[in-house]
C-alpha cells in the first residue's frame, strides 16, 4: 500500500463516525484531492481482493470502515456488540416523511400518515435519527423536524439526495388537484 | 355484511387489536383492504369500503380507535356526498373521494420509500463500527464556548419550563370598606346605651361592605378593649357590651 492509504486506514480506524472527504483530505496537505481519492480506491481494493473482516463503506456523509455482515452474527453472540433494533414500521413511515419533506412539522406527518406520531418522533430523536431543526413560522411557531447524519449513516446513505426523487417513486403522485376518475 | 378476514368470533378484543396492529394506522387498513379486494384506487366504492372499515375498527379499544374513528367518520361522509343528487351537465361537480385519492396515493408513496430504508437499513444493520467514544469530559477545555443544537437548547428549555411552577396569580380589588366610620358608630351607639346587638349596628338593608366594616370594626375595639362580644350559642343574636374597664375610665 501507498504511504498515503496507510495514513487514511490509520485516520479511518481511530475515527467513531464517518470522516468527510475534506476532513480526509487535510491529513496530509501534499495530498491533491484526486490523490486522496485514488488511495481511498486502494484501500477499499486492499480490504475487497486481498480478503479481510472489514471494508470501507461510503456513507453519512464520509468513509468509513465496517465489519463485513457476514460476521455480524458470530459478532453478536460472543456479545462483542449488538446489532441495533429493527425500527418499527410506525418509526420507518416517519422517518420516511421526514427524510422527504423536512424540515417538516409534527401536524404536517400526522397528516400524511392518518395518526398521532408524538411517541414515535419522539423515540426517533432518542435513537439520533432526527432533530429539531427550527420552528415554524404558522400558528404555535411549532418544531420542525429533520434528519440527522446518524440516519444516512444507518440507512447507508451517503447523503440525502441518493434517496429517488419523489417524482422517480413507482406511484408518482399524480399532479396535486384532483385526479380522480369521475364515474358515470 | 361483514368482512369475511373480521375473525374475532372465537378471540376476544386483545387479539384483534393484534391483529389490526399490524397496521401502522387507518390509511394502511384502507390500503389492504382496496388490495384484497382488488379496487381501483380511483374508483373506490365507497359505501362498500366503509361498511368493511367500520367492521374492522368496530372491537378497536377507544385508545387506538380515534386515529381509526376519524377516517371512518370520513368514509361515511364521503359515502354520504355520493348519494346527493347532482344536476345532469354540472361541470363544476368535484369528486368528494378526490382528497382521500391524494392522500392514498400519497400515502403510498411514502410506503415506497419505507421498504427502500428498510432494506438499506437491513443491510447496514449487521456492520458494526469502530466504537471508540472520545472521554468527552477530558478533551473538553473548561472554558470552552457552549456547544449547543438548537435541538438540545429547546428541549432544555422545555424542562425547566415544566419544572417551574405556574406562579401563582391573585387578583386584588381594592377594599372598599370603611372600619373607621363604623367605629365612630359603635362607640356613639354605646355611648348611649351599655349593650347593643348586631342587629342594632347593621340594618337590615345594609350593603356587604357595610357589614364587613362594622364587623371589623366590632373586632377592632374588641383587640383595644373598648368592648366585649359575647354570643350564647351558635346563631344567637351577638351582644356588645361596653367594656368594664374602658368603663371605669
Amino acid at each position: 500500500m501507498t504511504p498515503l492509504a496507510k495514513l487514511l486506514e490509520a485516520a479511518l480506524f481511530a475515527a467513531p463516525r464517518p470522516i468527510p472527504m475534506e476532513a480526509l483530505a487535510a491529513l496530509d496537505v501534499e495530498s491533491s484531492p484526486a490523490a486522496v481519492a485514488a488511495a481511498l480506491d486502494e484501500l477499499r481494493e486492499h480490504y475487497d481482493i486481498d480478503g479481510h473482516g472489514v471494508e470501507l463503506v461510503e456513507q453519512g456523509g464520509g468513509w468509513q470502515i465496517l465489519t463485513r455482515a457476514e460476521f455480524a452474527e458470530a459478532i453478536e453472540r460472543a456479545q462483542v456488540a449488538v446489532r441495533p433494533q429493527r425500527l418499527s414500521a410506525a418509526a420507518l413511515e416517519t422517518l420516511a416523511i421526514i427524510a422527504y419533506r423536512q424540515p417538516i412539522g409534527r401536524a404536517e406527518i400526522e397528516e400524511i400518515r392518518g395518526v398521532a406520531v408524538g411517541s414515535v418522533l419522539k423515540s426517533l430523536h432518542e435513537r439520533g435519527l432526527i432533530d429539531i431543526v427550527g420552528r415554524s413560522e404558522g400558528v404555535g411557531r411549532p418544531l420542525l423536524y429533520g434528519t440527522t447524519s446518524q440516519f444516512l449513516e444507518q440507512f447507508a446513505l451517503r447523503h440525502l439526495e441518493e434517496l429517488p426523487r419523489a417524482d422517480e417513486l413507482a406511484i408518482a403522485l399524480r399532479g396535486a388537484g384532483n385526479t380522480a376518475v369521475v364515474p358515470e | 355484511m361483514i368482512a369475511p378476514k373480521f375473525r374475532s368470533a372465537d378471540n376476544l378484543a386483545p387479539s384483534f387489536v393484534v391483529e389490526l396492529s399490524h397496521f401502522t394506522g387507518p390509511l394502511d387498513l384502507l390500503l389492504s383492504l382496496i388490495r384484497d379486494e382488488q379496487l381501483d384506487i380511483y374508483d373506490i366504492p365507497v359505501a362498500r369500503i366503509a361498511e368493511q372499515f367500520l367492521a374492522r375498527i368496530s372491537t378497536l379499544g377507544l385508545d387506538e380507535a380515534a386515529d381509526y374513528l376519524e377516517m371512518a367518520a370520513r368514509l361515511l361522509r364521503i359515502k354520504a356526498q355520493m348519494l346527493l343528487p347532482r344536476a345532469d351537465g354540472e361541470e363544476a361537480w368535484e369528486d368528494p373521494r378526490a382528497e382521500l385519492v391524494r392522500r392514498l396515493l400519497e400515502y403510498q408513496q411514502m410506503r415506497e420509500v419505507v421498504d427502500l430504508l428498510e432494506h438499506r437499513g437491513e443491510g447496514r444493520r449487521h456492520q458494526f463500527p469502530r466504537r471508540w467514544v472520545p472521554p468527552a469530559a477530558d478533551i473538553t477545555p473548561l472554558n470552552a464556548p457552549l456547544s449547543l443544537s438548537l435541538g438540545e437548547l429547546l428541549a432544555a428549555v422545555d424542562r425547566v419550563l415544566r419544572t417551574t411552577k405556574e406562579p401563582a396569580l391573585h387578583e386584588i380589588i381594592p377594599r372598599a370598606l370603611d372600619v373607621g366610620g363604623a367605629m365612630l358608630t359603635v362607640r356613639a351607639v354605646l355611648a348611649m346605651r351599655r349593650s347593643a346587638r348586631w342587629s342594632d349596628l347593621v340594618g337590615r338593608d345594609a350593603e356587604p361592605w357595610q357589614i364587613l366594616s362594622v364587623l371589623l370594626a366590632l373586632l377592632e375595639m374588641a383587640k383595644l378593649g373598648e368592648l366585649r362580644i359575647a354570643q350564647h350559642h351558635a346563631f344567637a343574636s351577638v351582644e356588645i357590651h361596653r367594656d368594664a374597664v374602658s368603663e371605669a375610665a
